[in-house]
């Protein structure tokens, strides 16, 4: 799936009219003999407002933030102009997309991406 | 409500700290800045909203303690200090290196008719709310003509 096509369908025609502002959330990747880990700071999104799709050769990331906001508030500063959040990534062909596991806490989204377990790297025993 | 900021505001803000940049880069003079106004991108990024009752504040930090994180007010100035913990995972290569690590410290100038005796905070999904009521006497009330 390309990023244009997970666009379009994520965006209701109604808001279309207007450029929505979406945020590149931080990111923190590493990589260990398991797989590579991603971090990405997502702060008002929940579990139930967070989309992860991964296929062979994407992973997109996506959530809308929800704030409680009472009634008839003003904004009176904002460094901060949307909950919105778009991220996606190329993923190669010795990870395991369909094994990716995902964990939300505190607004931070963390992706284990486990390397198929044929390609981890083997101790070798030198006789 | 945010959102809605989104729009043509940012855009314009956008336009004008580009023009500012520009300016800056020239050797021209500029506005001056809010004396307690912060670079852009510094952790954590903070909204304020306000009702005819309360102001509201918004830290938008993801992955806090929040046993860590110690609010104070001193009459209208919001003090908020805390430290952010990003363990470094030993035996592992680092592709990106984002996310803000270390102590924090920001100071909000609320509104002058905010009550510091009055002051609530919750923590949720990232977001830290600090919500502090008007004065009473401030607020406008509804005068009868007799």
């Amino acid at each position: 799936m390309t990023d244009k096509q997970v666009a379009a369908k994520e965006i209701p025609a109604a808001e279309r009219s207007e450029p929505e502002l979406v945020l590149r959330p931080p990111v923190d990747i590493y990589e260990d003999a398991e797989g590579i880990t991603l971090q990405l700071d997502m702060p008002g999104v929940s579990r139930d407002r967070l989309d992860i799709q991964a296929d062979r050769n994407a992973l997109v990331i996506e959530g809308r933030g929800a704030i409680d906001m009472p009634q008839g508030m003003e904004a009176l500063y904002a460094e901060v102009r949307s909950t919105s959040f778009r991220r996606s990534f190329a993923l190669s062909s010795e990870l395991e997309p369909e094994k990716i596991e995902a964990n939300l806490q505190d607004g931070v989204l963390t992706l284990r991406v486990p390397r198929r377990a044929e390609l981890r790297p083997r101790k070798i025993e030198v006789r | 409500m945010f959102d809605r900021l989104t729009n043509f505001e940012s855009l314009f803000e956008e336009f004008r700290r580009i023009e500012q940049e520009l300016d800056e880069a020239l050797g021209r003079w500029t506005p001056p800045s809010g004396i307690r106004s912060v670079a852009r991108g510094t952790f954590p990024p903070i909204n304020v909203g306000g009702t005819p009752d309360e102001v509201h504040v918004y830290l938008f930090a993801a992955g806090l303690d929040p046993k860590t994180v110690d609010l104070s007010i001193q009459q209208n100035l919001l003090t908020v200090t805390g430290e952010r913990q990003i363990p470094v995972k030993e035996n592992a290569a680092y592709y990106r290196r984002e996310r803000f690590g270390g102590a924090f410290r920001r100071v909000i100038a609320l509104p002058e008719d905010v009550d510091p005796d009055r002051v609530d905070a919750k923590y949720r999904d990232g977001v830290l709310q600090v919500t502090v009521r008007r004065r009473e006497s401030a607020k406008p009330r509804q005068i009868q003509v007799q």
